[in-house]
């Protein structure tokens, strides 16, 4: 944007447009999000299981998020059980990564000369997922915007070549574009006509409220182990079965489940390492799965290319 | 003489790691030049965290010529030895010289271009760079092999004198183009040699001169602050964190709302470094004010103010929080939060964290009764606290928890008891939840606040203290107690269990534990058996309180230690029982022997080991702590350094230094003798009391067969040896070496004047006894076998 030119402040969703439109033009397809409760974008199994293999992989797409311990019953003003993640994945990272991130912000209304945009180190770990790789947290003006991260390890298993994940928290963003305290008053879309405008309160305060006390009070946590159990279950016949994306879908499933247990509370700090270390063989023998029923076309596709 | 730049540049370096990277660069860039000969003279190293910069000044342009000369066989040898010779030189018959009847083969190496030293040397540098942790990335990562940095290396700058050093690296090939400022300058800028790297970096908005960066924010955020009327509370950390952060740092002063100076000091000030990286400030009183300065990596177009705003946002909610936990914490009293202690794991083997505050409370409130923390500025000196621990020492029927109004009333050891009691509550608290740094703080805070007894509360605040070299030790009788205990039920535990560090691990901090007793003793001149508080702890381990705290639940115990590997006998459990029903504990019964003995001794060998680290930064000798601490029986840290001190003092003195060689002389001919040096023997009985051995002093002086020498020795060791232990047994550790002192002549003359190994018998085997006297003598002072030199 250039100096001194009225810009109208982004809407929550015209914001996500806007970044739509970027990565679209930078070679992204823009998916839509998975239809299943997860944690973060990175659950997506486009950014879990695509970014294992040789094949460029370059999508971006908006996520829906859940952590039902975050939940506050629609009273504090920052967290939430329920937020959007956006996520974008580039195989292999290309050279320029940090340019067209910048550029993303520019194109959402931050300018860099006017606000102090920083990339503190922060290196990420999903202990799920068996995952890490290295990167910063964004700052802009001392708030985290983005995690910004090269993929090195997915389900325990090397990343070649790498990816870069770029995840947004858009709550946060739009909060700071628009100028809000609290997430509720965020503009959501604006007025059209006389079609008013829509607060992000208008859209999520009610779910905040309800979800939080079923998250934390009322889920059934008989059903919800058992649920664990099934969907263990359910994962290791898909593996056996040869159907590693159905596979991997239980491992979401039983992700979310434990933290639904761990919201309630029923879960020790002892066997709190245990659950996690069971999600993890779920979300690994998926990945593992998902590499060996595409390894043939890889090594075909891609002279030279290992595991 | 030509000068060589070399940049290394790179998407953003953590700050911590910039430090160990201009390390790391010079010294492989001196060990590359210098395995080619080359020598490297001063190195200019600059950070940025884009960045790694490199100056070598005066590079000459070549490395020099070098001769080499081989002497080859004699002209006259058969011909095989010298068609060997050619072989290895490479070299025809008609390139050696004949000196002599011997062929010679000269070989001269011409020097090579700096220029291409350099090309080798860079590429060898960036694979061979070690990182805390290293990554890979792009299109090359599709390979295993790819180059491994610490994030995307994005560009090489190698120009030496005004020539490009052709190198390439991971796809990545050198040129004169670098960047500015991301911001600022994002295009190219050509360098020309390293005479306007820094200056055209600096047009471009990149101060490339850590040090300098460093400056302008120590400076700037001083001067800032200065401005409104404030002190910068200096954080030297932040500085170089900082400086770490940006390439054009603007320090900037905002404020907060002054509602929040109601959360304490110490929060405010960690939440704002910690998880922001801002300095806070200090009004005129001294006191921390509402405002902060942030360090911006920009000129901002609004001179900052957007930034300003943005920070200080993202302070408040982080305050707010802050707040909050302060608030919601002080709703509960410790005394309610201490009871969610069994919720939380102390370790799997040793129960629960309630269950270490139950032995710390007994542990801190014996150390008092017994004398050995006392009311007084300086502790009671008469004697060395020793009384048998009583595990039911502690009754909750005692006065605890809920003091009275006139709480400052209690005695030191119901303090002690108290202050155990909630010194960890405050680890069940939102704020210490949060920042688990400010466990102890916290607690004192909320302490004083509910109106528990400054003594109390200050205690519960300092007992972690010291928590490294250079930390406060503490000096107030209750924390002393506390602090006491805590560590020593923390070594006694983990010992008992048998997790002690090992090598560079030491999962439970066990040596910085042991370290706090050290200090905690030396600073308050503690008088004290140490084996007695560790019996005392190890004591309260095996009886773990059950439900009713004031019985001495043996089963319990004996449960556990079975849970931590302790197998114990039929007989065993049934001597465990007696203990447990007697309520008491003493060096005799059967527990001390099988468990709590050799637990002590293994921490106490452990203590001593730290003692010699501690004390080698004070200039005392390790080997000197080894000769006092190996006569054993010493746990008395106190009386051990003053012996050590003494021992010292001696060593450095020519009686000292001469008496140490006779003393090894002498262990020498008694090891020869087949004797053991460091007990009396057989033979020293012969000569060891002047009247009722075989040997009295008139026998030796009538005896022909010895000379005044043997004579002399035995008359010193008469008047030494009373006049050693008396000055021992007193602790005058100086009279004793000077007790030995006086021993030093008459051992010179005895090795001058007669020979130990005489062919009479009667005489030699005087003569051992004489010696292994002497050489006992001396270890009543201290195990001169340990002593170097």
């Amino acid at each position: 944007m250039t100096e001194g030119a009225e810009k109208k402040v982004l809407s929550f969703q015209d914001m996500i447009l806007t970044l739509h439109a970027y990565w679209s033009a930078r070679g992204c397809a823009i998916l839509q999000p998975y239809d299943m409760r997860v944690g973060a974008g990175t659950f997506h199994p486009a950014t879990t299981l695509r970014s294992l293999g040789p094949e460029p992989w370059n999508v971006a797409y908006v996520q829906p998020s859940r952590r039902p311990t975050d939940g506050r019953y629609g009273e504090n003003p920052n967290r939430l059980q329920h937020y959007y993640q956006y996520q974008v994945i580039l195989k292999p990272s290309p050279a320029d990564l940090q340019e067209q991130y910048l550029g993303s912000l520019a194109a959402i209304g931050i300018d860099p000369l006017l606000h102090d945009i920083r990339f503190v180190e922060d290196d990420w770990e999903s202990p799920t997922l068996g995952a890490w790789g290295l990167g910063w947290e964004v700052w802009c003006d001392g708030m985290e915007v983005t995690q910004f991260t090269y993929f090195q390890q997915m389900g325990g298993f090397d990343c070649k070549p790498v990816a870069g994940e770029l995840t947004y928290g858009l709550e946060r963003l739009a909060m700071y574009i628009q100028n809000v305290d609290n997430v509720y008053d965020l503009k959501f879309s604006d007025a059209v006509g006389d079609v008013s405008a829509v607060s992000y309160g208008d859209v999520f305060l009610e779910n905040e409220r309800q979800f939080s006390k079923w998250n934390f009070e009322v889920a059934d946590t008989d059903t919800l182990f058992a649920g664990f159990k099934a969907a263990e279950d359910e994962c290791k016949r898909a593996i056996e079965a040869g159907v590693p994306l159905a596979a991997y879908d239980q491992a979401i499933e039983a992700s979310h489940l434990f933290n639904l247990l761990q919201a309630r509370g029923v879960i020790s700090v002892q066997e709190r390492a245990n659950y996690m270390a069971r999600v993890r063989d779920l979300a690994k023998g998926s990945c593992k799965a998902w590499i060996d029923s595409q390894s043939e076309r890889w090594t075909q596709n891609y002279p030279g290319w290992t595991l | 003489m030509t000068d060589f730049l070399l940049e290394l540049r790179s998407e953003e370096i953590p700050a911590r790691m910039q430090a160990g990277a201009r390390a790391e660069l010079e010294k492989l860039f001196r060990a590359q030049l210098s395995s080619a000969g080359l020598e490297t003279g001063e190195l200019t190293i600059w950070s940025t965290p884009r960045r790694l910069a490199l100056i070598a000044r005066d590079l000459p342009e070549a490395t020099a010529a070098v001769s080499e000369e081989l002497k080859g066989p004699r002209s006259s040898a058969p011909p095989q030895a010298l068609e060997g010779f050619l072989r290895k030189t490479g070299l025809r018959q008609d390139q050696l010289e004949d000196r002599d009847g011997v062929y010679f083969a000269v070989i001269d190496k011409p020097g090579r271009a700096t220029i291409e030293v350099l090309a080798e040397a860079v590429p060898a540098i960036v694979r061979g760079f070690a990182w805390p942790k290293s990554m890979r990335w792009g299109k090359e990562s599709a390979s295993s092999e790819s180059l491994r940095w610490v994030r995307p290396l994005s560009g090489i700058v190698a120009i030496f004198g005004e020539e490009l050093v052709p190198c390439e690296i991971g796809g990545i090939a050198s040129g004169f183009a670098t960047r500015g400022h991301r911001f600022h300058c994002p295009g190219e800028i050509t360098i020309g040699s390293a005479a306007d790297y820094a200056e055209k970096l600096r047009a471009c908005h990149v101060i490339v001169d850590h040090e300098e960066r460093q400056a302008i924010i120590r400076d700037g955020a001083a001067k800032a602050a200065a401005d409104a009327g404030l002190v910068l509370v200096a954080d030297e950390g932040l500085v170089i964190e900082n400086a770490g952060l940006t390439e054009w740092p603007v320090p900037l002063l905002g404020r907060f709302d002054e509602a929040f100076l109601e959360v304490p000091p110490e929060v405010i000030q960690l939440t704002a470094r910690v998880n922001q990286k801002y300095f806070v400030v200090n009004g005129a009183d001294g006191k921390l004010a509402n405002g902060f300065v942030c360090t911006a990596n920009i000129d901002a177009k609004d001179g900052g103010a957007e930034i300003v705003a943005g920070n200080r946002k993202v302070l408040a909610a982080r305050l707010s929080d802050a707040r909050f936990f302060w608030e919601q914490d002080r709703k509960t009293k410790l005394e309610d939060h201490a009871k969610k202690l069994n919720r939380i794991t102390f370790h799997e083997k040793l129960g629960t964290v309630a269950d270490k505050v139950e032995r710390v409370a007994k542990l801190a409130r014996w150390l008092v009764e017994e004398g050995i923390v006392t009311d007084s500025p300086l502790p009671f000196r008469g004697g060395a606290g020793g009384g048998a621990f009583r595990p039911d020492a502690a009754r909750t029927d005692r006065p605890h928890p809920n003091p009275s109004p006139e709480g400052e009333g209690l005695s030191l050891a119901d303090q002690a008891e108290l202050a155990a009691r909630l010194a960890k509550a405050d680890l069940v608290t939102e704020m210490v939840g949060e920042f688990p740094e400010l466990q102890g703080l916290m607690g004192g805070y909320y302490a004083r606040a509910e109106g528990l007894p400054d003594a109390v509360a200050d205690a519960i605040r300092d007992h972690y203290k010291p928590v490294g070299q250079g930390d406060d030790v503490p000096t107030a009788p209750a924390t002393v107690a506390v602090a006491l205990a805590d560590k020593l039920d923390t070594l006694a535990a983990f010992f008992a269990i048998n997790e002690k560090p090992t090598g560079s691990r030491d999962p439970f901090a066990l040596r910085r534990a042991a370290l706090g007793i050290i200090s905690i003793i030396q600073a308050n001149e503690l008088r004290l058996s140490v084996s007695m508080p560790l019996a005392a702890a190890l004591a309260t381990l095996v009886g773990k309180s059950s439900a009713s705290a004031d019985r001495f639940s043996f089963e319990v115990g004996v449960q556990q230690l079975e849970a931590a590997g302790v197998q114990f006998s039929e007989e065993t459990v049934d001597r465990l029982r007696d203990v447990a029903l007697q309520n008491a504990l003493d060096r005799a019964s059967p527990i001390y022997d099988q468990i709590i003995q050799p637990s002590i001794v293994s921490i106490i060998l452990f203590l001593a080991d730290r003692l010699k680290v501690q004390q080698r930064e004070a200039g005392v000798r390790h080997d000197l702590i080894d000769a006092v601490f190996a006569l054993g029986g010493e746990d008395d840290l106190v009386r051990l350094l003053a012996r050590v001190k003494a021992l010292q003092a001696f060593m450095a003195t020519e009686d000292g230094a001469n008496l140490l060689a006779g003393y090894k002389r002498a262990a020498n001919i008694l090891k020869q003798a087949g004797q053991d040096v460091s007990s009396n023997s057989r033979h020293a009985e012969l000569v060891s009391a002047s009247t009722a051995g075989p040997w009295t002093l008139k026998q030796v002086q009538g005896d022909e067969r010895l000379g005044a020498a043997d004579a002399a020795l035995f008359e010193a060791l008469d008047s030494a040896e009373p006049a050693a232990s008396a000055a021992v047994a007193e602790e005058r550790f100086t009279d004793a070496m000077a007790a030995l002192a006086s021993l030093r002549a008459p051992i010179d003359a005895f090795f001058d004047g007669v020979m130990v190994n005489d062919p009479d018998e009667a005489v030699r085997a005087y003569r051992l006894g004489l010696l292994s006297r002497f050489t006992g003598a001396v270890h009543g002072v201290a195990d001169f076998s340990k002593i170097e030199g």
